[in-house]
């Protein structure tokens, strides 16, 4: 038996949508739409002596403020999480300015801060507008400030894009706190299984189940827009390629044939999808344009050629194969061309998904009995560690490239958990109940 | 273990029809020989079977003997014991069939070529280690390798359907070499 629902972005309350291409059983249709909010929690890591100490003062409050975590607070944990900064616990704080004229800047020196960010938040109707200024303190400037609204129900929008600001000011880069994360959580034992594709907001908040499925899910991959994700799903008792459009729920088979339709990548512009297709009787990399459905075969070869990933420049192609008797990264100047092998230190090397800076490739490497997550530097050659945790899978990197999120196994079960791409553990992301995997983390969309 | 129960099964009836038999094992022999490629396999428990050579099955019932009969039932109950076994495993990244289910799936291949109707689902799978994309594709090259081995040993290839799960479907959840051995597999589904 078959059980596939979908979940669209602007159902609130229980509603679905029925895919004629879907079996499925009207009664276990309600009873699963009962608690189909499985959730992530977070769990997060001392954060690293280098971090920038910054002070993020609870902001100043007028009106009714809506219930849950306080804007402030989810800045706090922005910053932690990105590994990078280091923010005063509020109940250190010697005093809780909201503006300039409230600021003594010595306080914030001996409390060893360097930056301080203050602001007040007014109920406006259904808005909230937030007033904020950020202040580097040695040189006593004001380096960021601005007035924006929101609506209400999306105060955890608001402080991220606050959070985003505050990283583009302080460290020159884009900051990737308002994108989203897709994951799959399995729960269940032996044959009664229970999959389910989610997108959540980085810190694991706000997570929507877009599909739900007794057979697995794997391998969801971002369009660059962020509105699409594709993904491979065995519902038809074999691995099949959907785009899943999110807003809408509306789905498209894009790869069904015979054997393998697996590890789907987008095109940097959004044309065309690369896939792992063993069509023409072994695994190999194809990509298929969207709008025309046309296939082209970019690898050759007797062996297995799989997880074919665009490179930061979007002209060439990263894939793994095992043509030298284990698999190992290879790379295609253009799609097609002759493939160079960039990984040697160890027998298995797989799943490259590279930094968007061209500097790195990162991979599933085996080390001695272990399988963590390690990077390639493509100018020097040089490979260095990322993780160490031992049973590492699914590396995806953040847009700006300063993390990376993988999946791992903690107490028994496979978590989640991101780290800065020099290594270093930020957070861990475990599911409240069974387990989490195959994370991809979408792309900043403004 | 499926596998060690077949195999006493197996030793068991082999060991009847060897008592059963045993005044005509030499005429088995011979009928078996008369084909050009003989091949011996060791068996547990030190029976042997012979590979090869002419179908016993070819023998027509009215010129079998009560002794030829029986020898026929017993050895057609040991291939049935044999395809009890539906299951194959793997070493680590590799997809070689291992000698000690060579036999089991010559059984297998030979049911398939005497009931032509018959269908067989092949379901490939790896162990939870490394990238779910490769597993998927190892998981794929396990369940074509076990097809091609019963295809050249009689059975049709419309009659095999091959899936991989790659890591998604273990037999046995958890981690660590014992796990991982049981979910490095080829699962033989009859309808």
């Amino acid at each position: 038996m078959r059980l596939v629902i979908l979940m669209t972005q602007t159902q609130v309350h229980k509603q679905f949508v029925l895919r004629p291409l879907m079996l499925v059983s009207l009664a276990l249709f309600m009873l699963a739409a009962g608690n189909a909010r499985a959730e992530l929690l977070i769990r997060i890591t001392e954060g690293v002596d280098s971090a920038i100490p910054i002070a993020v003062v609870p902001f100043a409050e007028s009106g009714t403020m809506p219930q849950g975590d306080k804007i402030s607070s989810i800045i706090r944990s922005d910053l932690t999480m990105s590994g990078e900064f280091n923010p005063l616990a509020p109940g250190k704080m010697l005093s809780l300015p909201s503006s300039r004229s409230d600021v003594y800047f010595r306080d914030w020196r001996m409390l060893g801060q360097r930056y301080l960010l203050v602001g007040e938040l007014t109920r406006k109707g259904e808005r909230l507008e937030a007033r904020y200024e950020l202040f580097d303190i040695n040189r006593e400037a004001r380096i960021l400030g601005e007035t924006t609204t929101a609506p209400v129900s999306s105060a955890r929008s608001l402080a991220h894009h606050i959070s985003d600001k505050i990283y583009e000011a302080i460290t020159g880069e884009p900051g990737a706190f308002s994108t989203k994360l897709a994951y799959v959580t399995v729960m269940g034992q032996g044959d009664n299984m229970r999959y389910r594709l989610q997108v959540s907001d980085v810190d694991g908040k706000r997570a929507k189940v877009r599909l739900e499925s007794d057979e697995p899910i794997l391998s969801p991959a971002w369009s660059p827009d962020g509105k699409k994700l594709a993904y491979v799903s065995f519902e038809t008792s074999k691995p099949v390629i959907f785009v899943h459009e999110l807003a809408t729920g509306e789905r498209q088979k894009l790869a069904d044939f015979r054997g393998l339709n697996s590890a789907p990548a987008w095109s940097p512009d959004g044309k065309s999808l690369l896939m792992t297709l063993s069509r023409d009787g072994n695994a190999e990399v194809y990509k298929m344009e969207l709008a025309s459905g046309d296939l082209t075969r970019l690898t050759d070869h007797w062996a297995i050629d799989t997880s074919g990933a665009w490179d930061h420049a979007g002209r060439g192609v990263f894939f793994t194969s095992d043509r030298s008797g284990g698999p190992q990264i290879y790379h295609m100047e253009r799609p097609g061309s002759e493939a160079r092998r960039i990984t040697f230190g160890s027998r298995y090397n797989a799943r490259p998904r590279p930094g968007p800076k061209g500097d790195y490739v990162y991979y599933v490497h085996q080390r001695n009995n272990d399988f963590v997550i390690a990077r390639t530097n493509l100018n020097t050659g040089e490979e260095s560690l990322v993780t160490r945790t031992g049973s590492d899978e699914s590396p995806s990197l953040s847009p700006n490239g300063r993390l990376l999120i993988y999946a791992t196994e903690r107490d028994g079960t496979s978590v989640l958990t991101v780290v800065s791409a020099d290594g270093g553990e930020t957070y861990s992301l475990p599911a409240a109940e069974g387990e989490v995997r195959d994370p991809a983390w979408g792309p900043i969309v403004r | 273990m499926k596998l060690s129960m077949s195999s006493k099964i197996f030793a068991m009836l082999l060991a009847a029809g060897l008592v059963a038999g045993c005044s005509s094992t030499g005429e088995m022999t011979d009928e078996e020989n008369r084909g050009s490629d003989v091949e011996a396999i060791n068996q547990e428990g030190g029976a042997t079977v012979y590979e090869g050579g002419t179908e016993q099955g070819g023998i027509s019932s009215s010129s079998m003997s009560e002794a030829e009969r029986q020898a026929e039932q017993s050895q057609q109950s040991a291939q049935d014991a044999l395809r009890d076994v539906t299951t194959f495993y793997f070493d680590f990244d590799t997809s070689e069939i291992k000698p000690e289910a060579r036999d089991v799936l010559v059984a297998h291949a030979r049911y398939l070529a005497e009931n032509p109707r018959q269908q067989v689902r092949l379901e490939g799978h790896a162990d939870e280690r490394g990238s779910k994309e490769y597993n998927l594709a190892l998981g794929e090259r396990r369940a074509n390798a076990v097809e091609q081995f019963l295809i050249i040993n009689g059975a049709s290839r419309g009659q095999i359907e091959t899936v991989s799960y790659g890591e998604e479907k273990p037999a046995v959840r958890g981690s660590g070499e014992s796990v991982w051995a049981q979910n490095r597999r080829v699962e033989l589904i009859f309808d």
